[in-house]
């Protein structure tokens, strides 16, 4: 080493799977110099529950729907919504419209309360406890209204294959337009907070950037990706159930500033602009909502045999409110559960983006960075190997994972 | 002054200094709780939170340097105990007067902070380590603008008096407001506004409780610490920050009420003005810890830095300045 010249070391720490900047447990290995984050590994894994294998092993499809809802208990609308249209695509079951009108409502409602809590959630990470705890106040009147309409706060179990279980009266459409007639009359205070506060904003202008470059190359989806300025939303590109009918245009934040940073306070913007726009689908829903039956079978046994009976495989994609979530299915005749089950949630695709977000960031900046994608990964998984003789766990990797499927796929075909 | 006097008097004052200082933060906790639209927990939480620790198992994890990190609590418990002796408090000059003023008090602030920093190294946590670093870089921001204000404040009172300027009883005796004229106030305002927010930064409050920072470093320099030791630096913490909002009083709020009221007597005036104190106390403690800490987010520590380094310090010069014209302009 040369007279003068110091060797920069490094050091790494842990955040997770258990940490007070995490809802759920993940575990980020930064690699640190001094305050500055110059790498990060992303270790999953750490709540597998057998989702899928219970949906291929032990229920049959109507309970798989009830599981699917537990996949998350934030998007208990969308995990299900994705998997009743796969398998109504397998099994060729036909909506009737009134139901596909109830199901956007229901994952509106949804969006509304997610991004809101995630905006508790961006508060408390950077320190503002008031907001945090004023926003979650002001999501309890979501929370109120779907009960009211889904008879539950959190997991509503209103979606069946072929239609929903609840149908919405006109004698609630009162109760439903206070309730959005309040989040229109509180919008401007949420802006005024969010976008306008001094602190705020010290705390995520600039912070966790994701350029529309990157954006495009890691796929990331969701307001992540459109916060980057990527115009993608499913509900926009391949309109699905309702939607086809409803106007609907993703949102990016130069609507807002003009310009594309890509940074944590854009995404903000974009939540925020997201929760009015779910406010007025439901609103226009509500009101050319069409009228006719619920459900196209209401007699649960013969839906079961339907579904039985029925061969071929079908994909759902709708976008949930951390992005596009993905179901495949495939159904064999003569099988009572689903043959095959693949669920892709949002937050895997983003958790891609990480490293490139968290580049170059202080400590400081890590949680609100993180949390910025809305991380929900309860649902996010990889494989790992434990080897019960000693214990130790080892993750599979891209590498070993591609040999290990070329080897099974050689050895069927023989 | 008898070495019995010292030391029964030193213990009875920090004793006090402790129970009022929890007093204050229930308040504190319940006053922000209230503003952020909660119930919040009864006023005598901290006392229950002390006792509760004391019971618990006092851990050292196994990397540790053992005796620095016992060493750390008692230090900081100990350092700001002692500055309590060299406050004025309940409107009576400070126990041990006679053996040291201002500047002393200036460097007694630093021990605690110091304390935390060598217990925080001391446990071997890459968070407590992170947060020792930030808690070092607070600690040197905070200090230009503190000095500022003691020394503008200090400066002007020996304009017009042979006294030594730096003593407590010296400030008691002449209010800064009373020498000032109306740019002058101003002056002091600004001295005052510096003043707390340094306090929030000595608290370690929100938004300077970088050094702990829950969702960042999951409690930073405390994170390894438990049991008794956690008590002792709880105890310590709310020992500093009673006695930096004693510090703002007595620099800025040297007022009694007694010549007031012309009350005589020696107890009933001695216990009016300990009542007119803490209700100084606590004014200053509402506007300076628990507002701020209630309305903003945390900052990041460079951020954190450069608001102490050059606006606070920047805020203080303007006000030294402003004091200094006016003295031009009266004197």
């Amino acid at each position: 080493m040369a007279v003068g010249e110091t060797e920069k070391t490094t050091y790494t720490v842990p955040v997770g799977p258990i940490h007070p900047a995490l809802k759920e447990p993940v575990q980020l290995m930064l690699e640190i110099e001094g305050e500055k984050v110059v790498n990060t590994d992303i270790l999953l894994s750490q709540v597998h529950r057998s989702i899928e294998w219970l949906g291929m092993n032990r229920n049959n499809p109507v309970q798989t729907l009830y599981v699917a809802e537990r996949i998350c208990g934030i998007c208990n609308i969308c995990h299900p919504f994705c998997l009743a249209m796969a398998v109504e695509q397998a099994a060729n079951i036909t909506v009737p419209p009134r139901a596909e009108y109830i199901r956007v409502i229901a994952a509106e409602m949804e969006r509304i309360h997610s991004h809101i809590l995630w905006a508790g959630v961006a508060a408390h990470e950077i320190g503002f406890d008031t907001v945090f705890y004023l926003t979650w106040r002001v999501r309890e009147e979501i929370m109120d209204l779907i009960e009211y309409v889904f008879g539950n706060r959190v997991t509503k179990a209103v979606l069946q294959f072929g239609g929903v279980r609840r149908d919405i009266t006109a004698d609630q459409l009162p109760r439903i337009k206070k309730s959005l007639d309040y989040y229109k009359s509180i919008f401007e205070h949420l802006r005024q907070i969010f976008l306008e506060d001094r602190t705020v904003r010290m705390r995520t202008r600039n912070v966790g950037i994701l350029t529309t470059e990157d954006a495009l190359k890691l796929l990331t989806v969701g307001p992540t990706t459109r916060a980057s300025g990527v115009a993608k939303d499913v509900r926009q590109d391949q309109p699905y159930s309702a939607y086809a009918d409803l106007d609907i245009k993703a949102i990016t934040p130069d609507i807002v500033t003009g310009t594309v940073v890509g940074d944590v306070y854009d995404r903000i913007i974009v939540r925020l602009l997201e929760v009015k726009q779910s406010v007025e689908i439901i609103e226009q829903c509500i009101d050319s909502m069409p009228e006719g039956p619920i459900m196209s079978e209401t007699k649960m046994p013969r839906l079961l045999k339907l579904l039985t009976d029925a061969a071929g495989e079908g994909v759902g994609r709708v976008e949930a409110p951390r992005g596009e979530d993905i179901h495949y299915v495939r159904l064999e005749a003569g099988q009572s559960t689903l043959t095959t089950w693949k669920v892709r949630a949002p937050t895997y695709v983003n958790l891609v983006a990480i490293p490139t977000i968290l580049k170059g960031m202080q400590i400081a900046d890590v949680p609100i960075a993180f949390a910025s994608i809305d991380p929900c990964l309860s649902c996010t998984n990889r494989i790992v190997v434990t080897d019960r003789a000693t214990g130790r766990n080892s993750v599979v990797g891209y590498e070993e994972l591609r040999r290990l499927s070329v080897e099974k796929t050689r050895k069927l075909q023989r | 002054m008898s070495l019995a006097i010292i030391i029964f008097g030193s213990a009875i004052i920090v004793f006090i200094g402790g129970v009022f200082g929890m007093l204050y933060r229930g308040i504190d906790r319940k006053l922000v709780a209230h503003m952020q639209g909660r119930v919040g927990p009864p006023i005598v939480q901290p006392f229950r939170d002390v006792q509760k620790l004391l019971m618990k198992e006092n851990i050292i994890p196994d990397g540790a340097i053992s005796w620095l990190f016992n060493a750390a609590p008692f230090l900081a418990l100990i350092s700001s105990g002692s500055l309590l002796l060299f406050i004025p408090l309940f409107g009576q000059p400070p126990l041990l007067e006679r053996y040291g003023d201002v500047i002393l008090v200036l460097y007694l602030l630093i021990i605690p902070s110091l304390s935390f920093v060598v217990g925080g190294f001391a446990s071997s946590s890459p968070y407590a380590t992170v947060g020792a670093q930030r808690e070092m870089i607070i600690m040197m921001s905070y200090e230009a603008p503190l000095a500022v204000v003691v020394l503008g404040i200090a400066w002007r009172i020996s304009q017009v008096t042979n006294a030594n300027p730096f003593l407590m009883s010296t400030m008691a005796n002449y209010p800064i407001w009373s020498l000032l004229g109306p740019v002058g106030v101003a002056g002091a305002l600004l001295m005052l506004l510096t003043l707390m927010i340094v306090t929030v930064g000595e608290a370690a409050k929100v938004p300077f409780d970088i050094a702990e920072a829950e969702t960042e470093i999951a409690g930073g320099l405390l994170l390894e610490y438990s049991g008794r030791n956690l008590s002792l630096f709880y105890l310590s913490d709310v020992i500093k920050a009673f006695a930096m909002v004693s510090l703002v009083v007595g620099l800025f709020l040297p007022y009694n009420l007694s010549p007031v009221l012309g009350i005589k007597s020696a107890f009933a005036g001695g216990f009016v003005d300990g009542l007119f104190f803490l209700v100084k106390v606590l004014v200053i403690m509402f506007f300076s810890i628990s507002l701020i800490r209630a309305g903003m987010a945390r900052f990041k520590v460079s951020q954190a830095s450069s608001v102490y380094v050059l606006a606070m310090t920047a805020v203080a010069l303007v006000g030294l300045f402003l004091i200094w014209v006016d003295a031009r302009i009266w004197v």
